[in-house]
């Protein structure tokens, strides 16, 4: 990477990542997955939960875009699983073990059926 | 079904969004944004400015004027200043720096640059407890990458404010959060608080001025300089700007990391977020400030959370740990408990604290073992008071807060161990008493074969008894009895 040389670049560098990131309106067909990793994730098991996500995903077929992220403040409920279907809202799942996470995959992303553990968001971001 | 809108996230605006070992992530949320905009359109003085209309007060627990703060800091005259990020998070059951710093570890890195440039440092440390170690590998992915983009280094965004950032680590003791201790144990002294004034804004790292903020105040900074002080300042209540996070623990549903805008009452954090007390039991208290704060009783409930209302209450906002009590919860024993913890961390440097707290845990004991006195009472408040007025640090003269608070809200309890010789809560072993009514007790002998010391006797078909001068309260009696012959008073 090259460094940023001024405050512009940055704003060409911020528009570039944005719309590969494609925050809030994924693209076609990827089906975006978060597992939160912080501690407390992990100490719940999120590093095996995130394994599987990834080889099953594969294993589908699925095209996902699988990633760890931060604490979303549920530790009640870990591990936490946050998936966005494609032109969809993001839905959190918590308490996800593997069970959990094969019905996540088989139920949710390619059924699209309800399941079970899925947790309300409760907070407003800095943009509502 | 718990109200899902009460929060605001600000500091935690990142957590759980952004893959916080990718600055790509965090660019694409207008990372490191605020730092150009304070770079190139506002000077030193406006973006103070901008940081004290805002209102923002320290998120460590003093609650400080931030914007403040770093005028002082700027206004200091020498060849070489510091930044300092107190992420030396000690109180039990607060994690709230930590998940900042693992969900979100650039909105630090960018708000220390910019309170850099503010007082004129180019050198940052972050002072990390190294019992993060998830915490300490995240930030040291986070200051290679933004080196790499040349967010960190010299000339950034070829402005040619140069700021670079290094970690100290901290052994774990809770004395070093405090910032004089915080700067000793940098120096690579021992971790010992020194007399303030002088202020580390004067004379602090190396002798140098330093600015120490934490490390949810940094995370808010990039949000006020984004969205402008007038957006922030609408937030919260008169004196109490934004939001707060709290750990949420203890006896509540939801365990969990909330951030809530000031003024919040207890009973929307308790209910309405936290979903209310385990198995549905009766809301006793809620401690927030660690060893340094005290209980609120529930009628505190509807008291909207701010610094200045915690502390007319007997507490304290702290760092922001906040554990919910039920009414299983012995008031005498979470006094105890939090001055153990004290105990172990304090220094020893002075006497007040050192002696002062091993007397007052003395009396304390003495009391839950059922030998202490109404004058012992007496005794726990005027050496409180000594301890508080005489001590060196913060950590001496909030440590006995704890005891002053339950004293206050709970004087009944500690009445009830001294005078009736019971605790209320049933917490409290030696206050217990195991007795066989005779009338149920059918000689079965199973009481006698199972208790441990062999405090009970009886013939086979005749009433047993418990010799209350052996028995050690197990209860293993009580659990086994088929006939509810005993009873527990």
């Amino acid at each position: 990477m090259s460094k940023v040389k001024s405050f512009t670049d940055l704003k060409n560098l911020k528009s570039e990542y944005h719309k590969k990131q494609i925050f809030g309106t994924p693209a076609e067909s990827l089906v975006q997955i978060k597992v939160g990793m912080a501690t407390c994730g992990i100490a719940s098991g999120a590093k095996e939960i995130k394994k599987f996500l990834i080889e099953e995903c594969e294993h589908q077929a699925i095209d996902a875009e699988i990633k760890q992220t931060g604490c979303l403040g549920y530790c009640y409920a870990e591990p936490m699983v946050e998936v966005q279907l494609p032109d969809s809202e993001p839905v959190v799942f918590g308490y996800v073990d593997k069970k959990r996470a094969k019905s996540i995959i088989e139920n949710y992303i390619i059924q699209g059926e309800e399941i079970e553990g899925e947790i309300p968001i409760s907070f407003k971001t800095i943009n509502d | 079904m718990t109200d899902t809108k009460k929060q605001i996230r600000i500091a935690l605006r990142n957590c759980g969004l952004i893959d916080p070992e990718q600055i790509e992530d965090y660019i694409a949320q207008d990372g490191y944004f605020a730092l150009g905009k304070c770079l190139t359109e506002y000077t030193q003085d406006q973006t103070i400015a901008e940081i004290k209309e805002s209102g923002l007060r320290g998120r460590g627990g003093g609650g400080f004027p931030t914007g403040l703060k770093w005028e002082i800091t700027k206004n200091v005259e020498a060849d070489q200043k510091f930044v300092v990020c107190n992420a030396d998070e000690g109180d039990p059951g607060a994690f709230m720096d930590r998940s900042i710093l693992e969900g979100d570890p650039h909105s630090v890195l960018e708000a220390m640059a910019i309170c850099g440039y503010c007082i004129g440092a180019d050198k940052g440390l972050i002072y990390i407890r190294a019992e993060y170690p998830l915490a300490i590998e995240r930030l040291k992915i986070a200051i290679k990458q933004a080196r790499e983009f040349g967010l960190l280094g010299n000339d950034i965004l070829g402005t040619g404010f140069n700021f670079d950032i290094e970690l100290r680590y901290g052994a774990g003791a809770f004395v070093c959060g405090e910032e004089t201790a915080l700067i000793h144990s940098m120096e690579g002294l021992r971790g010992e608080p020194t007399f303030k004034p002088p202020f580390p804004s004067v004379s602090g790292y190396m002798g140098k001025p330093t600015n120490v903020n934490n490390v949810e105040t940094f995370a808010s900074v990039p949000v006020i300089i984004n969205k402008g002080a007038g957006w922030f300042n609408k937030i919260g209540t008169e004196k109490s700007k934004g939001t707060k996070v709290f750990a949420l623990a203890g006896k509540i549903n939801n365990v969990g990391l909330v951030e809530v805008p000031m003024g919040t009452t207890l009973r929307e954090v308790v209910y309405d977020i936290g979903g209310g007390i385990v198995n549905g039991k009766e809301f006793k208290s809620v401690q927030t400030g660690g060893p340094s704060g005290g209980c609120l009783t529930k009628d505190f409930l509807d008291t909207p959370i701010d610094y200045d209302n915690l502390v007319a209450a007997g507490s304290m906002m702290g760092s922001g740990g906040m554990i919910v009590m039920d009414e299983d919860d012995c008031m005498v024993s979470i006094a105890k408990f939090y001055l153990e913890f004290t105990l172990e961390e304090s220094c020893g440097k002075c006497t007040p604290c050192r002696i002062g707290n091993k007397r007052l845990h003395e009396i304390l004991e003495k009391i839950t073992e059922g030998n202490g006195t109404e004058e012992d009472i007496d005794r726990l408040k005027v050496l409180s008071n000594v301890i508080k007025d005489t001590s060196l640090c913060g950590l001496g003269q909030s440590s006995p807060n704890p005891v002053l608070s339950t004293i206050a809200n709970f004087e009944d309890e500690y009445l009830a161990h001294v005078k009736d010789g019971k605790c209320p809560a049933g917490q409290c072993k030696s206050l217990l008493r195991y007795d066989i009514i005779e009338d149920l007790c059918t000689g079965c002998t199973l009481c006698f074969r199972n208790c441990p010391v062999g405090a009970i006797t009886g013939e086979r078909r005749a009433p047993h008894f418990i010799d209350q001068s052996l028995c050690i309260k197990c209860g293993v009696c009580f659990e086994k009895c088929k006939f509810d012959a005993i009873t527990l008073t």
